[in-house]
């Protein structure tokens, strides 16, 4: 059996044993929703019906209600897609690529994370399908035999290579997450007291059983879904660039984008998490799952990004400033942009993305609750403004002068996110709510390995030379 | 003596190991262990083989592949070349490199669906199926494992191999499968 290093704090704290974990995870499921939950979800529905109502608006009298125009013609739909799409990627890297580095901090949080992805990709499907106008012939993107002959999908555009990533990332995702979710409705249905509980959960857990073969299957299923969602997940937003990077515009047409636009998912995509994570910690009392290691380390993880998306940013200015092209000299990241009338979204992005940020390598700071809270918030907002700018700003000053305008959105475009807004969350306050939020069955096999219970007393250390280490963990935890 | 099933319930993972190996060496088999996580090594333990399931991962994989290398061959270069900006619509050749991101999305996705779809089928894991696990507690905290005894002198022996590698209950059910 694996054993963890001595002077490792351990990720479990609160000496669990398997059927403690049981019924902490098992509680939120069976318990009542407090009255915050029912605040939320019911501020989260009104949100996703005003944005109902915009986008049968848009639907009904066309997209003419958004404030698009010829120059910019695309504007708060697109940033808005790829900035959904963007936060699902943190999911796929908790869950997929920390599989396969065999990172145990990651169990306690993939549930939550993947079920974000999951919600998140289903936002931003909402935007590229209403920004076609008729989203009645959405269906023109997949490759079928039509009424005008053999006409077929151009498997040359990235748009469609967008269809495709898209629709195997949301897929694949749903599947991984369910399957991991199979035997903890197990659990579940064979604690279940009502009538009701019991026939929902037995329907959700498929007849699980926990025998040792079906066990052998799932591993080897989860490590080669882990293995392929890998590639998978960088081949997403690789793709969602090429939309821009394979399009002749200046400040678009650029080769670093897949490999940045990577790095910037996964930036946003902590940032979200964090956000969801410190609330439900709290909410669905798992604090001592989710510890303030585990911030920590998710912190780490954001401020690693954050650096490669800010070499990013400073490679486009230096190569913008370079190039000595008068065009280039108006791209998103450029002196022209930082002065002109967009100056604003150019300095609420390096802002809120590369010099706030900077407060991370202090690790009274990583371990802040309060201070991660608000700082992931303001990512979130700062990786908005960075698909904002790229779009917005690299449109609005075009090639003739005479063409050259602003754009703000209309009520309705307003109205779209924030509907996205409340159906992300609608759902994740539904899942929290049904479905077992921590991996327990995953969890329970890293119990002997991580959590404090069997950490400490079997491994006592001999010498002295670790006294200080356990000082620091008792010091962690009081602070705890 | 009619076939007996002897259920031996653990409240550690460690000692369910401990409990099949001292089995094994007794010279039983072992038919069915249920545990709430996996119990690694309880396989192998119990002479289980190797799952082939990565393999018909790797052949949906190929599948997929070569699904979407011919129905893009077949719509772009065959059915209907298109001419667009130019480039080139005539060979396969000079169309791969713009093909690749969807052919890697087809093998993943024949490769990720049809490998979860093998497997809840090789498990019979359907919305409707009953559950099989005997006791309820062996998704908390408990592991359970049956073997069977078809004379006195192996439940003696089966019980108190359970016994003695610290089985927390263990219970003896007279089977009506006939053909085991």
């Amino acid at each position: 059996m694996h054993q963890d290093s001595i002077i490792r704090e351990p990720l479990l704290l609160g000496k669990k044993t398997y059927h403690q974990v049981t019924e902490d995870i098992a509680r939120p499921v069976e318990g009542k929703a407090n009255k915050y939950w029912w605040a939320l979800f019911f501020l989260a529905v009104i949100a996703w019906l005003w944005g109902i109502g915009c986008m049968a608006y848009t639907v009904g009298r066309g997209i003419g209600t958004w404030n698009l125009n010829r120059t910019i013609n695309w504007g708060w739909d697109i940033t808005n897609f790829v900035w959904w799409i963007g936060i699902g990627h943190a999911g796929t890297l908790i869950s997929a690529v920390l599989c396969l580095f065999r990172q145990r901090w990651r169990l306690t949080i993939n549930r939550s994370a993947e079920a974000m992805t999951i919600f998140a990709v289903m936002c931003a499907a909402i935007f590229p399908v209403l920004h076609m106008g008729r989203p009645w012939l959405a269906y023109f993107v997949f490759p079928l035999p039509n009424q005008f002959g053999s006409l077929w999908a151009n498997f040359n555009s990235p748009l469609l290579w967008d269809v495709f990533a898209i629709s195997t990332y949301f897929s694949v995702s749903i599947v991984f997450w369910y399957l991991g979710l199979i035997p903890d409705f197990a659990m579940i249905r064979d604690r279940a007291k009502t009538k009701s509980r019991k026939i929902l959960y037995t329907l959700f857990s498929f007849g699980w059983s926990g025998r040792a073969k079906d066990w052998q299957r799932f591993e080897e299923v989860t490590i080669v879904l882990a293995g392929i969602c890998t590639p998978l997940v960088f081949s997403v937003h690789s793709i969602v660039s090429s939309d821009f990077a394979t399009g002749v515009v200046r400040g678009w047409h650029s080769t670093v984008y897949p490999p940045y636009f990577v790095a910037g998912a996964i930036f946003s995509g902590m940032a979200m998490v964090l956000t969801l994570v410190i609330i439900g910690r709290k909410v669905l009392d798992l604090e001592e799952y989710i510890t303030i290691q585990h911030i920590e380390t998710m912190n780490k993880v954001m401020l690693t990004m954050g650096s490669v998306v800010g070499i990013a940013y400073f490679a486009e200015f230096f190569q913008a400033w370079y190039s000595g092209d008068p065009n280039e000299s108006f791209i998103y990241l450029s002196w022209n942009n930082a002065k002109g009338v967009y100056g604003w979204a150019f300095w609420a992005l390096i802002i809120c993305n590369n010099l706030l940020p900077q407060v991370l390598w202090h690790k009274k700071i990583r371990r802040n609750l309060y201070i991660t809270f608000i700082l992931s918030i303001v990512i979130n907002i700062g990786m908005w403004f960075e698909r904002f700018d790229i779009i917005v700003t690299d449109l609005y000053r075009d090639y003739i002068p005479s063409t050259w305008t602003y754009y703000s959105p209309s009520w309705v475009e307003v109205g779209i996110f924030v509907g996205t807004i409340g159906m992300f969350f609608t759902f994740f306050l539904l899942f929290a709510r049904w479905f077992p939020f921590i991996a327990q069955a995953e969890l329970k096999t890293t119990l002997k390995a991580t959590g404090d219970l069997f950490h400490n007393p079997p491994r006592q250390p001999k010498s002295t030379d670790f006294v200080a280490d356990h000082g620091t963990h008792a010091a962690v935890e009081n602070v705890h | 003596m009619s076939k007996v099933i002897v259920h031996a319930l653990y409240d550690d993972d460690d000692k369910l190991r401990d409990g099949a190996r001292r089995v094994r060496e007794l010279g039983y088999g072992i038919n069915e262990v249920f545990s709430p996580f996996p119990v690694h090594g309880i396989d192998k333990i119990m002479g289980l083989n190797r799952t082939r399931i990565s393999i018909c991962c790797f052949i949906y994989g190929c599948t997929g592949f070569s699904l979407a290398l011919w129905m893009m061959s077949y719509m772009l270069i065959y059915d209907w070349p298109i001419d667009i900006g130019g480039k080139p619509n005539f060979s396969i050749y000079h169309n791969i490199p713009s093909w690749i991101p969807v052919l890697f999305e087809s093998t993943v996705f024949c490769a990720a669906h049809g490998m979860a779809i093998t497997f809840l089928l090789r498990s019979w894991l359907f919305p409707g199926v009953s559950p099989k696990n005997p006791d309820p507690r062996t998704t908390d905290d408990h592991f359970l494992m049956l073997t069977t005894a078809y004379s006195e002198q192996d439940v003696n022996a089966l019980v108190g191999a359970a016994n003695a590698t610290g089985a927390v209950e263990v219970k003896q059910v007279a089977s009506n499968d006939s053909h085991h």
